[in-house]
């Protein structure tokens, strides 16, 4: 008998894979435009870091709310007692409000069918536990977000079936990829209890055609007991066209929502979270958003493991409950965003790298493949180590997202001041400029042997004698 | 809806559509007379008063005064907007430093100073609740089982089995010997378990207790940490309510025992605690797991990531907790109003005749009803239990929700009120007990008088489970949590 669950002992937290080695070197070493100039550069943090200043110039505006007063009066009891699982109604009101307007009001959420969570680590894996048996099987397109596999697997027992995409049509779910996985996990033997995407999509950073959405749509219309989750938590970054469609607009247009014949609203579900459109991870604030009532009474019980804070609830819905500075941040954050993104890309283009078109998220989905000595994962490997380790750079290998093809990596832009992208971008320059003259003769700072893949247990080793947080998307 | 519940069953999960998550207990139907006529000093008088909430109300005046004292702890305030944006983007799991200091330093002050903590081992979660369950499915696997003297905190059931599928074996205690846990006790349990074919993992037990009220002493400490090490079982001690200690004898935490003893391996030994009875935090969801195995430290701290705690929170605590005056002024003024709070209560009740279980700790009384039972059985504690609610108007909750072996106990919390609302309950058990007293003198004369007896009227039958009409209020269109408070809130509206 094991001293410790089979869970504490297992690896399917997946915090030994590469994408977490990146985080633990760029720990001893980290970037600083005074103290470190020589340090590694953080490109593998999915934070929005640009539009601070808009919060911070609205609480310096809204005094009360620091002061946990309510029309004069102090609220800070009500306020250190409240831990109602149904959440602060009025919080619940300007999160679906906010949530509508970012789709440009073409949809409406109803507060009552919003369960809030701690982050939307916590919205993800309550799904699988309202939705999923251990040992059944989500269908999830590649490349996807590393987390999911210990948000989704982890604690619940359930399988990821990927859908695989392949570049050639930009990544885009086909009918064939969805087929194929559904036969894989059918001769796996496993229960598919459906599909999940992230759309805008991480790390494509590209906003799912009204096509794909159907195509799941009609995917799991005909199959009893099949859900659709989409991860929608960069819906608030699309900062160039085409605009963002929720699945949500899909099936209002296909009249399929509550009422119609069909029962496809009943198995559609949406997560949200405020860590990427405000840039507030460390509020910890999630949210699933079901018509299934079903689904919103379980998760609302289990969402007593991860509540949200109430001063941050409170905090939170003074905020966003201010529709004119709700309206504008949206719209501000999205031309930062654009003017950023312009920047990685153009940066990119200067040192030969291309990237996927993409109108959304924190990060670029860039093509490295021509850099590579070999089309092999090993390859890629040795590429990042590279890159982290010579290039300094903190970047995501596509491996970690389980890509199907080698080559491509994750860099996000908008974790950074403009100075340190334009000298991120100035380094791969040099970095390509000279494995392109230089034959590969340069030395490595840290003294990794390249050409040699590290056994994975010495990674393991590695990580865990100095943890850290990924949290990262 | 619009789905039977079969079409739920092949639709969602097992887990969604079972009731481990424990809400369908009758023992809620006391919320539903309470959030449909919640008492209150000027607008509703003879409302009925929640005393079946946990919670430590007497001390916000201290807390409202160190923060208007202290704005640099907020970041939404002038002296603290400049932290905002580091605070905001914080989420690595190993928590804000210095919250972590703040935490061990305060659980090192509520034992008195007789123990150090290691900030390292402070590992966040979404509040005790969030602590319970990481630590289950850290020590356990689905099936395995976890030994838990009664009377216990109903939720364990939701928290440590619902999503684990840990089950729960209750370890006897019985009211002879004041509820006291016994080596025989432990031992029965275990090796019935071991004859079930059941894999016990481990000892939970809460201490200061909750519903009792009362600390365990050294020896029962040491016996009890002999025990899990003879077994070589874990032994989770949820230390709650540590700082509602307000008499003798003062309270002896697990981790004094690990510090006096050394045949005791550590990597057994876990504590759970949370600020939510300590401080009277419970919406900002502050739970600590504190454990002295190092795998297990490990395990839960990336297992926080689905219950961190706000850096918001963090971040205010950091400063609220490292205060060290504030503290320590903080912890003995807190323990005086208890146990103030709870000499008014008690010594109202004695005049009354009516007992409790002699405690030095909680934010309750184990209340001995015993007497008022027409039977000395479940059912006859709920018949009881439905008259108090209903008719005398008092939220107090039954024994057998807490799995107690003999009928007729109550726990009643007296911290979540006003001195004015406690007498006002008090005056009305005061009366019901009066009552009752008339009832068992005639009832007795009339037994006498008569061959047949009573004729025994029954209530609604004491086995009516809750529909899920009884959360609409007519005062609120807001269906109300089991643990939530204060229905009329000015939160609970959308402005």
């Amino acid at each position: 008998m094991g001293l410790l669950s089979r869970k504490a002992t297992c690896n399917s937290h997946g915090q030994d894979s590469s994408y977490f080695l990146g985080w633990q070197e760029y720990e001893k070493n980290p970037y600083d435009e005074v103290l470190n100039p020589k340090g590694i550069i953080q490109m593998g943090l999915a934070e929005n870091q640009l539009s601070f200043d808009l919060l911070e110039s609205w609480l310096a505006k809204n005094p009360d709310v620091s002061a946990f007063k309510k029309d004069g009066n102090s609220i800070f009891r009500e306020l250190a007692l409240f831990q109602d699982y149904h959440g602060l109604p009025a919080f619940k009101k300007a999160l679906v409000d906010f949530m509508a307007e970012i789709r440009g009001n073409k949809v409406t959420f109803d507060p009552n069918h919003i369960v809030l969570t701690a982050g939307s680590t916590s919205a993800n894996e309550t799904l699988m536990f309202c939705l999923a048996d251990h040992g059944d099987a989500f269908l999830l397109p590649t490349p996807y977000y590393p987390g999911f596999d210990r948000d989704l697997k982890w604690r619940t027992g359930v399988e990821i079936v990927p859908i695989q995409c392949i570049s050639s049509n930009n990544f885009q779910i086909t009918e064939s990829a969805l087929q194929r996985a559904y036969q894989d996990a059918q001769t796996r033997n496993l229960t598919v209890k459906g599909v999940l995407l992230t759309n805008p999509s991480n790390p494509l950073g590209t906003t799912m055609t009204r096509n794909e959405l159907n195509l799941l749509i009609d995917f799991i219309s005909d199959k009893a007991d099949m859900h659709l989750i989409s991860d929608e938590i960069y819906s608030g970054t699309v900062f160039d066209s085409p605009a963002f469609v929720s699945v949500v607009e899909i099936l209002k247009e296909r009249n399929l929502l509550k009422d119609s014949d069909s029962d496809v609203w009943n198995r559609v579900h949406v997560v949200y979270s405020l860590s990427k459109d405000l840039g507030l991870p460390g509020f910890r604030v999630g949210a699933i958003y079901s018509q299934n009532d079903t689904v919103v009474s379980a998760a609302t019980k289990m969402s007593s493991f991860g509540l949200v804070s109430s001063q941050t609830q409170y905090l939170l819905s003074a905020m966003l409950g201010d529709k004119n500075f709700a309206k504008n941040y949206i719209s501000e954050n999205k031309q930062r965003l654009k003017r950023r993104q312009k920047m990685l890309v153009s940066g990119l283009k200067k040192a030969g790298i291309s990237c996927l078109k993409s109108n959304a998220g924190l990060f670029c989905w860039v093509d490295m493949r021509h850099l590579l000595q070999s089309n092999t994962f090993e390859a890629e490997m040795e590429l990042w180590k590279k890159i982290v380790y010579d290039v300094r750079l903190n970047i995501s290998p596509g491996s970690s997202c389980h890509c199907t093809e080698p080559g491509w990596f994750r860099l996000c832009f908008a974790n950074m001041s403009e100075d340190t992208l334009d000298l991120a971008m100035k380094r791969l320059k040099a970095f390509v400029a000279e494995s392109a003259g230089g034959n590969g003769r340069r030395k490595s700072i840290i003294g990794h042997s390249s050409g040699k893949k590290k056994s994975p247990t010495k990674w393991v080793f590695r990580l865990s004698s100095r943890d850290r947080e990924q949290g990262d998307r | 809806m619009g789905l039977g519940n079969d079409q739920s069953r092949r639709l969602l999960s097992r887990m969604a559509v079972n009731d481990k998550h424990g809400e369908n207990s009758p023992y809620f139907d006391g919320w539903k007379a309470y959030d449909r006529d919640p008492f209150h000093p000027t607008n509703n008088l003879h409302g009925v008063i929640q005393m079946g909430l946990a919670e430590n109300q007497l001390c916000f005046d201290l807390i409202q005064e160190w923060m208007k004292n202290h704005p640099e702890a907020s970041i939404c305030t002038p002296e603290g907007l400049n932290q905002f944006r580091d605070v905001a983007i914080f989420q690595d799991y190993h928590g804000l430093p210095k919250f972590r200091k703040g935490v061990a330093n305060f659980m090192s002050k509520v034992r008195g100073g007789r123990v150090k903590f290691d900030e390292d081992r402070v590992v966040m979660s979404g509040g005790a609740t969030g602590a319970n369950e990481v630590i289950m499915f850290c020590l356990a696997n689905p099936g395995d089982a976890f030994l838990i003297p009664t009377p216990y905190y109903p939720a364990y059931a939701r928290d440590l089995c619902w999503r684990t599928g840990v089950q729960i074996i209750p370890v006897h205690t019985d009211s002879s010997n004041n509820f006291q846990i016994t080596r025989e006790a432990l031992e029965t349990a275990y090796n019935k378990a071991q004859q079930d074919n059941i894999n016990v993992k481990g000892l939970l037990i809460t201490n200061p207790s909750n519903p009792l009220g009362t600390t365990l002493d050294r020896d029962t400490m040491k016996s009890l940490v002999s025990f899990i090490n003879e077994k070589n079982i874990h032994l989770v001690c949820d230390e709650i309510y540590a700082a509602t200690v307000f008499n003798k004898p003062s309270f002896v935490s697990v981790s004094e025992i690990m510090q006096e003893v050394d045949f005791c391996n550590k990597d057994l030994i876990h504590i759970v605690y949370s600020l939510s009875k300590d401080m009277g935090f419970p919406g900002f969801r502050v739970g600590i797991v504190y454990s002295y195995n190092d795998s297990v430290v490990s395990c839960a701290r990336k297992m926080s990531s689905f219950g961190l705690v706000s850096s918001q929170t963090q971040h205010m605590l950091a400063f609220m907790l490292l205060d060290d005056d504030f503290v320590n002024k903080f912890l003995i003024e807190s323990s005086r109003r208890l146990a103030k709070r709870h000499s008014l209560f008690t010594e109202g009740l004695e005049k009354m005749g009516v007992t409790c279980l002699p405690s030095n700790a909680g934010l309750f009384c184990w209340m001995n009803l015993r007497s008022l039972l027409e039977e000395q059985t479940v059912e006859g504690e709920m018949k009881l239990w439905r008259v108090i609610v209903n008719e005398v108007k008092l939220n107090i909750s039954p024994g057998s929700s807490f799995s107690c072996s003999k009928a007729g106990w109550f726990r009643v919390c007296f911290a979540n009120m006003d001195d004015e609302t406690v007498k006002v309950a008090l005056r009305r058990i005061k009366a019901f007990v009066g009552k009752e007293a008339e009832k068992a003198k005639n009832v007795i004369k009339r037994r006498q008088r008569s061959i047949n007896g009573l004729r025994i009227i029954s209530s609604s039958s004491s086995s009516k489970r809750f529909d899920e009409s009884w959360a609409i209020s007519p005062h609120s269109t807001h269906i109300m949590s089991p643990h939530s408070p204060i229905p009329h809130s000015p939160l609970v509206k959308v402005t």
